[in-house]
This record gives C-alpha cells, sequence and structure tokens, in this order.
C-alpha cells in the first residue's frame, strides 16, 4: 500500500503521515495509527473546551456568594446540569480517551517499533464508536441531564431528564475505550520489535499496558450497569430503584468497580510519560526501572479492590468499610515508589528546563499533592467529615487535571516534534505554562481549604464567610483557563504556520520513536529496528 | 470484530492462503486474532458477572420471591433450549476441525446446523417469552398480581434478553465468517482463523446459558 514513501518522494518535500494523501476523506478514513491520533485529539478537544466552558460559567456563578449571574445559572437545577455537563465531558469525552487513545495511538507502535496497532481497522472503529457515543451525548444535552456524571440511583432512575439517552452514549463511549485497550493489549504482545524483549520496554508502554487492562476488565462492568439503568427506566427491573425492591448501593458498588479504576486509566499513562521525559532532560537513565514497571502493574491490580472507599457514607457495613480503607492506604506504596524513582532520576542529573521538563516536574508536585491529600480521604473517621466537601472536588482535580491534564500536555509538548514536525516557541509555551500552573493551584488550594471549612460540593450559593476563598479559586480558574487556551493555541499555530521544522531527534533521546523521520512515514520506520540494549541508557554509553 | 484484521483483503490471495496483512507475518497476525479474541470474550463474560453478581444480592434480599417466581419459567423449554445449544457447540467445534482440513463444505454443513440450532433456540424463547406476556409477566403489560415476582423477572429478562442477542450476533458471525468464506474454499490448514474465532464467540454463548439455565430455571 505504501509503496515504500520516502523513496517516492519526488522533489524537496519528503512524503510523511502528514501528507502521502490528502483530502477529508483520506484523514476520516485512515487506518493509520497516526492519523487516528489526530481524528481523536481533535475530537477530545472539542469537549475540554466545552467541560472547560461549563467550569468557567460554574466558577462564575461561584465568585460572589447569591446570584451572580443569574441570567445564565437561573436556579440550582441549571447549576446542576452544568456540574453535569462539566463532569461528562471532561470524565467520559476528554480526560478518558485522553491519554490512552491520542497520545497512546501515537506512540505504542512507534515506541516499539511496529508499523501499526494490531488491528488498524478495529482502531478507527473503536474512534467513529466515540463519534457517536459523543453524538448520542450531545442530543441527551437537550433536555439536560442533571445527575453529576455518577448517575447514583435512586435520582437516575427517577428523574424526567434524559438520563437513558446519556448513560446509552456513555456505554458507546465505553465500548470504544474497551476496544482501545484490547487493541494496544494485543499489540504490545504481538508486534514488539526484533530485541525489544519485556523489561526493555519503555514505562510508557507498561504503563499504557497497565492502562489497557485495566479499560478492558474494568469497562464492560459499568456498561452493564448503564444498561441495567435503563432497563430500570424502561421496565422497573427492580434492581437499583429501591422502592421496586432494588438496591441503590449495589448501583454504586457496580459504578465504582469501574469509576474508581478509571482514575488509573486516566492518570496511569500520564505516569508512562513523565518516566519518559525525566529521563531525557536530566541525561541520566530511569531510577529503578523494574520497580517502576512493577509499581505501574500493581496500582492497576491494586486499583480494583479499592472501589467503595467512595462510598464510606453511603450505609455499608463497618467491616468493609475498614477493608477498604486499608486497601486504599496500600495503593500509596506503588505511587510512592514511582514519585522516588521519579526524584531520583532528577538527582545529580544534567537538568535542562525545556517546556515538556517543566510540565513533567509540575506533574511529580501536584501529583504528590493528589496522593497525601488522597490518604486524608481514605481515613474512615477524617472521610465521614470531608466527604461531600470541596476538600474531595480539591483532590479529584489534583489528580485528574494536576495528573491526567498536566500529563497530556507534557506529552503533547514532548513529542510535538514527532508529531507535526515543528518546533514550537520554548518562550511562549514556557509563559502558557507558567499560567496554568499558577492559575491551577489558585483554584484548587483555596478549595482545599473550603473544604475543611465545611463548604459542601454541588451546591451553587454559600453563605458570605465563605466568599474570599471563593473569589480567589474564581480568579485561578480563569488564569488556569487562559493558560490553557495560550498552550493549546501555540501548538495549533506552531503546527500551521510554524517554520522550524524538527529533527529526527531533536532531544537526543534513545527512544525508538526518535530513530524515524520527523514527521514519520506512513509505515512509521524505513526498515524494523532491531532493539540492542535497555532504555534510557544516558550518560551509560557515549550518547549523551 | 477482532477477526476483521485477520480476514482483511482476503480478496488478493488465492484459494486457502492466508490474507496479506500489511504490517505483520502470518503466524504473528494468527496470534493477534487469537489473543484479540479471547480479550473479547473476557469483556463479555465481565458485561454478564454484573447481572449473575446482582442476581445473588437480588436473590438474597427476596428469596423467597425468587423461589416462587422461579417455578412460573417453563422448565422443559428451558431444558430443550439447553440440549439444542450444547449440541449447537459440538457442530461448531466439528466446524474447526472441518476448516483444518481444508474441508470447506464440511465448515458449511457444520456451521449450518450451529446456526439452524440457535434459529431454534430463539423460537423456543420466543414461545416462552410470549406465554409469560399472556400471564402478564412481561414489562409493559405487567399485571399487579405478579408485582412480587418484578426483581426475579426484571433479572430475568435482562440476562436472557441479553443472552439471545448475543445468540444472534452469534449466528450472523458464523453466517458472514464462516459459511460464506468457505462456499468459496476460503479454508485450508493453512488458514482457517475466522472459523476458529467465530466458534470461539459461539461457545461463549453456550457457556453463558450453561450458568443462567440452572441459575433461573432449576435454583431460582
Amino acid at each position: 500500500m505504501a509503496a515504500h514513501a520516502s523513496s517516492s518522494a519526488a522533489g524537496h518535500e519528503e512524503l510523511n503521515y502528514l501528507n502521502w494523501k490528502t483530502g477529508i476523506w483520506s484523514w476520516l478514513s485512515s487506518t493509520d495509527h497516526k492519523r487516528i491520533f489526530f481524528l481523536y485529539l481533535s475530537s477530545i478537544m472539542v469537549f475540554f473546551i466545552l467541560g472547560g466552558i461549563a467550569a468557567l460559567i460554574m466558577r462564575t456563578e461561584l465568585a460572589t456568594a447569591g446570584p451572580t449571574i443569574p441570567s445564565i445559572v437561573k436556579d440550582s437545577h441549571t447549576y446542576n446540569v452544568f456540574f453535569t455537563m462539566h463532569g461528562v465531558f471532561m470524565i467520559f469525552l476528554f480526560v478518558v480517551p485522553g491519554i490512552p487513545a491520542t497520545i497512546g495511538n501515537f506512540l505504542i507502535p512507534l515506541m516499539i517499533g511496529a508499523k501499526d496497532v494490531a488491528f488498524p481497522r478495529l482502531n478507527l472503529f473503536s474512534y467513529y464508536l466515540y463519534v457517536i457515543g459523543a453524538l448520542i451525548g450531545g442530543v441527551a444535552m437537550l433536555n439536560p441531564v442533571d445527575t453529576g456524571w455518577t448517575f447514583y440511583a435512586p435520582y437516575s432512575t427517577t428523574t424526567s431528564s434524559n438520563v437513558s439517552l446519556m448513560v446509552f452514549a456513555a456505554f458507546v463511549l465505553g465500548f470504544s475505550s474497551i476496544l482501545t485497550g484490547l487493541n494496544f493489549i494485543v499489540t504490545i504482545h504481538q508486534l514488539r520489535a526484533p530485541g525489544l524483549t519485556w523489561m526493555r520496554l519503555p514505562v510508557f508502554i507498561w504503563a499504557s499496558y497497565a492502562t489497557a487492562i485495566i479499560q478492558t476488565v474494568a469497562t464492560p462492568v459499568v456498561g452493564m450497569t448503564l444498561l441495567l439503568i435503563i432497563a430500570e427506566r424502561a421496565f422497573g427491573a427492580g434492581i437499583f430503584d429501591p422502592t421496586k425492591g432494588g438496591d441503590p448501593v449495589l448501583m454504586e458498588h457496580l459504578f465504582w468497580f469501574y469509576s474508581h479504576p478509571v482514575v488509573y486509566i486516566m492518570v496511569l499513562p500520564a505516569f508512562g510519560v513523565v518516566g519518559e521525559i525525566l529521563p531525557v532532560f536530566s541525561r541520566k537513565p530511569l531510577f529503578g526501572y523494574k520497580m517502576v514497571v512493577i509499581s505501574s502493574m500493581a496500582i492497576a491490580a491494586v486499583g480494583f479492590i479499592v472501589w467503595a472507599h467512595h462510598m464510606f457514607v453511603a450505609g455499608i457495613s463497618d467491616f468493609s468499610a475498614k477493608f477498604f480503607s486499608v486497601v486504599t492506604f496500600l495503593v500509596a506504596i506503588p505511587t510512592a515508589i514511582k514519585v522516588f524513582n521519579w526524584v531520583s532520576t532528577m538527582y545529580k542529573g544534567s537538568i535542562s528546563f525545556k517546556t515538556p521538563m517543566l510540565y513533567a516536574m509540575g506533574f511529580v508536585f501536584l501529583f504528590m499533592v493528589a496522593g497525601t491529600t488522597g490518604m486524608y480521604l481514605a481515613m474512615l473517621g477524617v472521610d465521614v467529615y470531608y466527604h461531600d466537601t470541596y476538600f474531595v472536588v480539591a483532590h479529584f482535580h489534583y489528580t485528574i487535571q494536576g495528573g491526567a491534564v498536566i500529563g497530556l500536555m507534557a506529552a503533547l509538548h514532548m513529542w510535538f516534534p514527532k508529531m507535526s514536525g515543528k518546533m514550537y516557541n520554548e518562550t511562549v509555551s514556557k509563559t502558557a505554562f507558567a499560567m496554568l500552573f499558577i492559575g491551577f493551584n489558585l483554584t484548587f488550594i483555596p478549595q482545599f481549604i473550603l473544604g475543611m471549612e465545611g463548604m459542601p460540593r454541588r451546591y451553587y450559593d454559600y453563605p458570605v464567610q465563605y466568599q474570599t476563598l471563593h473569589t480567589i479559586s474564581t480568579i485561578g480558574a480563569y488564569l488556569n483557563g487562559f493558560g490553557y487556551t495560550f498552550a493549546l493555541v501555540n501548538l495549533l499555530w506552531t503546527a500551521k504556520f510554524g517554520k522550524v521544522k524538527a529533527p529526527r531527534n531533536p532531544y537526543n533521546s534513545t527512544g525508538l520513536e526518535w530513530q524515524t523521520a520527523s514527521p514519520p512515514i506512513h509505515e512509521n520506520f524505513e526498515t524494523i529496528p532491531v532493539v540492542t540494549e535497555d532504555p534510557y541508557n544516558y550518560g551509560v554509553h557515549k550518547h549523551a | 470484530m477482532s477477526s476483521n484484521a485477520a480476514v482483511a483483503e482476503h480478496h488478493h490471495v488465492g484459494p486457502g492462503e492466508p490474507p496479506h496483512i500489511h504490517h505483520m507475518d502470518t503466524p504473528t497476525a494468527y496470534g493477534a486474532a487469537k489473543l484479540g479474541m479471547w480479550l473479547f470474550l473476557a469483556t463479555e463474560v465481565l458485561l454478564f458477572a454484573v447481572m449473575f453478581c446482582s442476581f445473588a444480592i437480588m436473590r438474597y434480599y427476596h428469596l423467597a420471591e425468587f423461589h416462587d417466581a422461579s417455578h412460573h419459567l417453563n422448565l422443559p423449554l428451558g431444558a430443550l433450549n439447553t440440549v439444542i445449544l450444547l449440541f449447537s457447540s459440538y457442530t461448531a467445534a466439528v466446524a474447526v476441525t472441518k476448516a483444518q482440513k481444508g474441508d470447506n463444505k464440511g465448515v458449511i454443513r457444520n456451521f449450518g446446523i450451529s446456526v439452524l440450532c440457535g434459529l431454534a433456540f430463539l423460537v423456543i424463547k420466543s414461545i416462552e417469552y410470549t406465554g409469560k406476556a399472556h400471564h402478564g409477566m412481561f414489562p409493559v403489560v405487567w399485571n399487579e398480581h405478579f408485582y412480587e415476582y418484578k426483581n426475579f423477572l426484571g433479572l430475568y429478562y435482562c440476562m436472557t434478553g441479553l443472552h439471545a442477542l448475543h445468540v444472534i450476533i452469534g449466528m450472523v458471525i458464523m453466517v458472514i465468517y464462516g459459511i460464506l468464506p468457505a462456499r468459496q474454499n476460503r479454508y485450508s490448514g493453512r488458514y482457517y482463523t475466522p472459523v476458529e474465532l467465530s466458534a470461539l464467540y459461539w461457545h461463549l454463548v453456550d457457556l453463558i446459558w450453561i450458568y443462567l439455565f440452572p441459575l433461573l430455571y432449576l435454583v431460582g
């Protein structure tokens, strides 16, 4: 099919995956993993923007006590709609496919020296499932859902809003996620380049592998749970609705059996991204490679048995509350191992503060805050107090925005030269990073304090005593939003109009993806590489 | 679905030859397709696991009602369906052996029997459903007299309904990936992946029923 695109290049313009076929249809029907990455990226960004707007509307309303923008947020119901929209769009349509389906699609075949994923057509099919799910979700928002992204029964089984359509959208999106995960597992098992043994795999591949397992194993559970919500609404199956003899706590169990592991779907690939970036810009091998690998797998495994820590106040037994509290503490061990490995990798390294490095270091800091506050919430007594307060909201955003989204931004900057073949302006992207990093902390540090002072989540109004912290949080949210806009517009502008061509390996990295052209040809490598040594051998040979 | 890659571009190659796949060699493609299918089956098991789990918990809450409601199911028809599905799984397994020997007619014959069994299963299932509807034990036509059976029957319809959907999907897969290519002598000892994967899927459909039948009809 490709017929040696590079050799047939006429004139000075080299053929690569971006230009070897042209026209909108050649993109929409492409089974090339790198083009599917672009399809995903452009789609998820739509929902990042929509979800972000919903967040800013909420923050604007909360800027002052009492009504702030009554023309938009009329009452508590409208506010419920906005936080549901924010949650559903950000979780199901942005962060879950965020790193796995976008960055994973681009990098996995390149990093393991393969021409494509194992099932390229299935990969494109997954993307269209995502599109269908997104469209159904969009239609469902015409009669806006106000349940929050958790769809808790019995409210979700009784409210008149479009819950059935929305959970069906989530089911379709879940199916897309399952097929992506399945595809990646098979790809990593079957298509590694000669000599690329398991213990030579880049940590991003290990993280993606762990993620793919969670996607494949946990997602069917929530999928079925959502279908049962539809059954409950359609003909009163009597499973979750207590008035029909059902059990709403059962629904919570089934929901969190997926939705706790799903935070690892979001954040594990970000761990992998950071593990790739730190050695390159520290010019040192990744500290404790084996432990990083084992801890990724351990997080994936332990992540499956901690779900009910979301339900400490939902009426579960004392015994199970204690069990889930203890196992939640266990998650801290592999997570802390990772943080120590990252810090040790930088220790006495020859660090250069390029933009991806700044994002990676920002990630380590933010994720540490997220992890330690998570330990507060794992404590039974403390959680009873913190449950459903802004403390939980702040903790969650430190993990998901500070972890997954910062990780996505780090990856977009790190591999931007490979994706687009251009180099972005360091000064602009560093300024954007500073804006969104400061903005982020300004948004959520006050929310930790608000939570400790007792401000409950999901309220559109509050007593005036909370106003100062809320106002600071709102200012931070706008700075955060501008920072993201600035960073993404910078990348978009560079990709389109940038003049500086990227070399093959601008960061002098040992990764396989940097051994091919920037941007790569349609089938990735001129010849399939043979791997002869461990990853990250910086400073060991003459690479550095 | 996972077998898509394995059957890709088969119009480029002669009968019995494995398809040319541009990004991997034939043994890798076989391994990939098989691993993909097993993973997919694992997700299917987990899909049903949610309902088995819900069944266990609902049964614990409503033991007496579950027991009584279970007696309203048609045990002989359920048992007949079990026999039919078990037999269809046997012919599906035979079809794989036939494909490996290059006996394309054998594939058509055996998958054909499996598909007919699937059809018979669906007919019997719809007879059961119609009977229930007649007695007001069906969604939309609920007779409030049977209100306390709702939890059992709700799960019964969710479980058997989803299973019936899988029966239909399995039949379609066997026709598209088994019977139709076999009519063009597609399969041989060198290439039989789609037949094997279709049979795997059908075995899963059978396996789930093997758990559904005792749970719903016998234990209750």
